[in-house]
């Protein structure tokens, strides 16, 4: 049986490529967000022993974080670098659907749009 | 604290929680959970936020390298990633309801659970043949050793299917990766080989990971301030235990941290009857 897989052709070089790019551009936000922060606020006191909780969309989270760049807002450097590490496995599971579409796999491509499905569940799911 | 010595400690800890997960195969949840609750008293809601971010890094960052190798079986991956997500979203919905002390006892629990089971002999499995369903799901399939590409089969999906719904549940109530778990569903009962197991395993995990967290963001729970330092300490570590994991001994680094996750898994267990958290 010598069947055309996944796992030996390009493709799995591409999602190997897109995780790397993920991490790096991820973490280079985040050092960059980092520095500014401390700079600005290494001298204040920490206080997370209480939890607040929260009721905010993604829709506004993405707003306020691309606004907050603009400006240089320490914080939302930070937010853009773990943003991105979030979207890297999001684009991952879409770039392996593209590579079930292309070797005309039908299963595997209802079996990858069935896990998007749940991941746009969960973006969809704050308190309400 | 301030905020400067804050970042310290967490970022020396994430470098910790990133070489043990690279070295021992344990996952950085399980230490920075009890670094951000126990020693720095950080609520239990952030501390569950800020893993997920972590489990993340470190799951992107050496799945890189593993799908590249084409160890990885993709397929398998994704068709259980359905459960896995499943089992997340469900369990970002639970933990809503459920008593922070709770939590942190089931969380003691499952560390127990993994410390053991890290020092467990693997077994290794080799199928040559899939049964049924699994051959119709294309499951069989090979990876690459030194004496060439080794084919091999799976057996028993609807039971691999149904721990790992489990695994992303616990995944998304205790802020882990489950990788444990996501192991003894590949090897123990599907009889996965070690090899494919844990990569694929790890492969999963940002995705169930991803699927939980981004609930949680929109609840509050992940903070840019507690995030920064784990983010970047977890894949420096992670890197640097790539670099250093043929020349170490693993077995007594297995070990020495079995040791130190069981105390704090006791010490969890005990914080939450004693209603800390």
């Amino acid at each position: 049986m010598v069947e055309k897989r996944l796992n030996d052709s390009g493709l799995s070089l591409i999602i190997s490529k897109i995780l790397r790019w993920g991490v790096t551009t991820a973490i280079i936000m985040t050092l960059f967000g980092g520095v500014i922060f401390l700079i600005h606020h290494a001298n204040e006191k920490v206080s997370f022993t209480h939890f607040v909780e929260n009721d905010e969309s993604i829709k506004n989270i993405l707003k306020d974080t691309w606004q907050g760049l603009f400006v240089f807002r320490a914080r939302s450097y930070i937010m853009m670098g773990i943003l991105l590490l979030f979207a890297t496995p999001l684009v991952r599971v879409i770039f392996s659907l593209i590579g079930f579409i292309i070797e005309k796999d039908k299963m595997y491509v209802l079996i990858t749009l069935i896990v998007l499905v749940i991941i746009f569940i969960s973006l969809s799911g704050g308190l309400h | 604290m301030s905020v400067l010595l804050f970042t310290l400690i967490l970022l020396g800890g994430a470098i910790t929680a990133g070489l043990v997960g690279s070295l021992t195969g344990l996952g950085g949840g399980v230490i920075i959970i009890p670094l951000l609750t126990i020693v720095l008293g950080i609520d239990i809601h952030y501390a569950i936020g800020t893993a997920l971010v972590s489990v993340i890094a470190t799951s992107t960052g050496s799945a890189a390298a593993y799908v590249r190798e084409g160890i990885t079986n993709i397929r398998l991956g994704m068709l259980l990633e359905i459960a896995t997500t499943a089992g997340a979203v469900f369990g970002a919905y639970l933990a809503v309801y459920l008593n922070p002390n709770f939590i942190a006892v089931l969380f003691g629990l499952v560390l127990i659970f993994s410390a053991l089971n890290s020092l467990n002999k693997k077994s290794e499995y080799l199928l040559d043949k899939s049964d049924k369903l699994a051959h119709k799901l294309k499951l069989d399939s090979t990876f690459p050793s030194k004496e060439g590409k080794v084919s091999y089969g799976v057996k028993n999906v609807t039971g691999g299917f149904g721990m790992m719904a489990l695994a992303g549940i616990l995944s998304a109530l205790l802020g882990i990766g489950s990788g444990a778990l996501k192991v003894v569903a590949m090897d123990n009962i599907m009889k996965v080989p070690f090899k494919v197991s844990t990569t694929t395993s790890n492969f999963m995990m940002g995705v169930t990971a991803m699927a939980s967290v981004v609930i949680y963001l929109q609840r509050g729970y992940v903070k840019p301030d507690i995030a920064m330092p784990v983010l970047i300490g977890v894949l420096v570590g992670a890197i640097a235990g790539s670099k250093i994991l043929l020349k170490a001994n693993t077995k007594k680094l297995r070990l020495f941290f079995a040791v130190i996750i069981l105390f704090m898994a006791v010490n969890m267990i005990y914080n939450g009857f004693k209603l800390k958290f």
